[in-house]
């Protein structure tokens, strides 16, 4: 089945991981910017790191005919920072105008200060500034509860902003409710131990229904697994869900969040061809 | 949209039960080595108050109820955001014994 995964962080992975996505059905990633693991000490490591997102990762992606695309932003692990923050953030502008760049992301909350809270708003007025759509990265474990409900705050307040161009990633079992009833979309980042399995990501489809839900990896240096996507399907395919409701969530819910940027190229009248395709 | 899975109760606990029985025996021996190391610990480390919390939260409830509520157990219960950064990432639990958990 073609799926797109919405969330990865292909600089961290190999190109055998781009080649398995590609032999199992992946035909786009969209990869926000994050923590490298550890802290960058200038804005021009930032800088750097966006021209391998823009430049180089969509060469190598199409290598195994993948669609590549990037979302800009000063990460939540690094936010706290507030004057790294705002160098990285002069530099983003410039990086809105390439090709496979979707919008600003993922921006969000660490471990909810109020350093991250001020570099997380100005991050959502560049995005209604530039008109780009934003991809919310929520806290882990414990910090989710708290993290997800400021964040969602925060975003209420942006009365102009569109909920149908936000996308609030990493969501769970106690967070989905709070983001899908204020219309933005949400997304299941699949993970070994630290966010959702495949097992609960299905459950909680069950329970919610399939609306604006997206189903990702979030891949990246630490465990996680390029792999994520398939095993969902395999395990919304071992409960006898349809085909039907499986293409719709990691492939046809993506393509309608991501193709409100006139850039991502896999347009919803190529859906029917896809559908075809099962 | 459904809030069940297409299978039947007898053909989920056929489909499932072996890997959750693992998962049981995991958590039993997880227990039991700290036990060994030492057994006084385990009431002494918030991660573990809270462990044992949420295996109590295992009886019976509605759809999706444990879940909840473990979820919400192992989570800081608070609105406010810290005045400043205290680490770099979570650690899985909440200590709730804190004067600020209480504040």
């Amino acid at each position: 089945m073609r799926y797109i995964d919405h969330h990865a962080h292909m600089v961290s992975r190999t190109t055998d991981d781009y080649q398995k996505m590609s032999l199992s059905g992946c035909v786009a990633v969209t990869e926000p910017a994050f923590w490298a693991g550890w802290d960058r000490s200038q804005a021009d490591g930032f800088e750097d790191y966006f021209r391998q997102l823009t430049d180089f990762e969509p060469k190598r992606a199409a290598q195994y005919h993948i669609q590549h695309y990037a979302w800009m932003a000063m990460n939540p692990k690094e936010a706290d920072d507030r004057e790294l923050s705002r160098e990285v953030l002069k530099r983003i502008p410039k990086f809105l105008d390439k090709p496979t760049v979707l919008g600003i992301g993922e921006i969000g909350l660490n471990r909810v200060t109020r350093n991250e809270i001020a570099t997380y708003t100005e991050q959502i007025e560049l995005a209604q500034a530039h008109n780009q759509l934003i991809l919310i990265h929520t806290p882990h474990l414990e910090d989710k509860l708290k993290g997800t409900r400021i964040s969602v705050d925060v975003l209420r307040g942006f009365s102009k902003l569109e909920p149908s161009r936000v996308l609030v990633d990493h969501a769970e079992e106690h967070t989905l409710e709070m983001i899908l009833e204020h219309g933005y979309w949400a997304g299941l980042t699949l993970y070994p131990q630290t966010k959702v399995s495949p097992q609960r990501a299905a459950d909680i489809v069950e329970r919610f229904g399939p609306d604006r839900i997206c189903i990702a990896g979030a891949c990246d240096w630490g465990p996680s697994d390029s792999m994520a996507v398939p095993r969902f399907i395999m395990e919304m395919r071992r409960r006898k869900h349809s085909e039907e409701l499986i293409h719709r969530l990691v492939f046809e819910n993506p393509v309608q969040f991501l193709s409100q940027s006139e850039r991502f190229r896999i347009r919803p009248e190529l859906e029917r061809e896809a559908i075809g395709s099962i | 949209m459904s809030a069940t899975s297409p299978l039947s109760p007898r053909e989920l606990v056929d489909e499932y039960f072996i890997e959750n029985r693992t998962r049981l025996l995991e958590i039993a021996a997880f227990l039991d080595r700290i036990d060994r190391a030492d057994p006084s610990y385990a009431a002494r480390d918030f991660r573990m108050t809270a462990f044992a919390e949420a295996l109590d939260a295992l009886a019976p409830g509605g759809s999706g109820a444990r879940l909840d509520r473990i979820q919400l157990l192992l989570s800081d219960p608070r609105h406010t955001p810290l005045e400043s950064l205290d680490r770099k990432s979570a650690i899985g639990a909440f200590d709730r014994s804190t004067p600020e958990a209480r504040s």
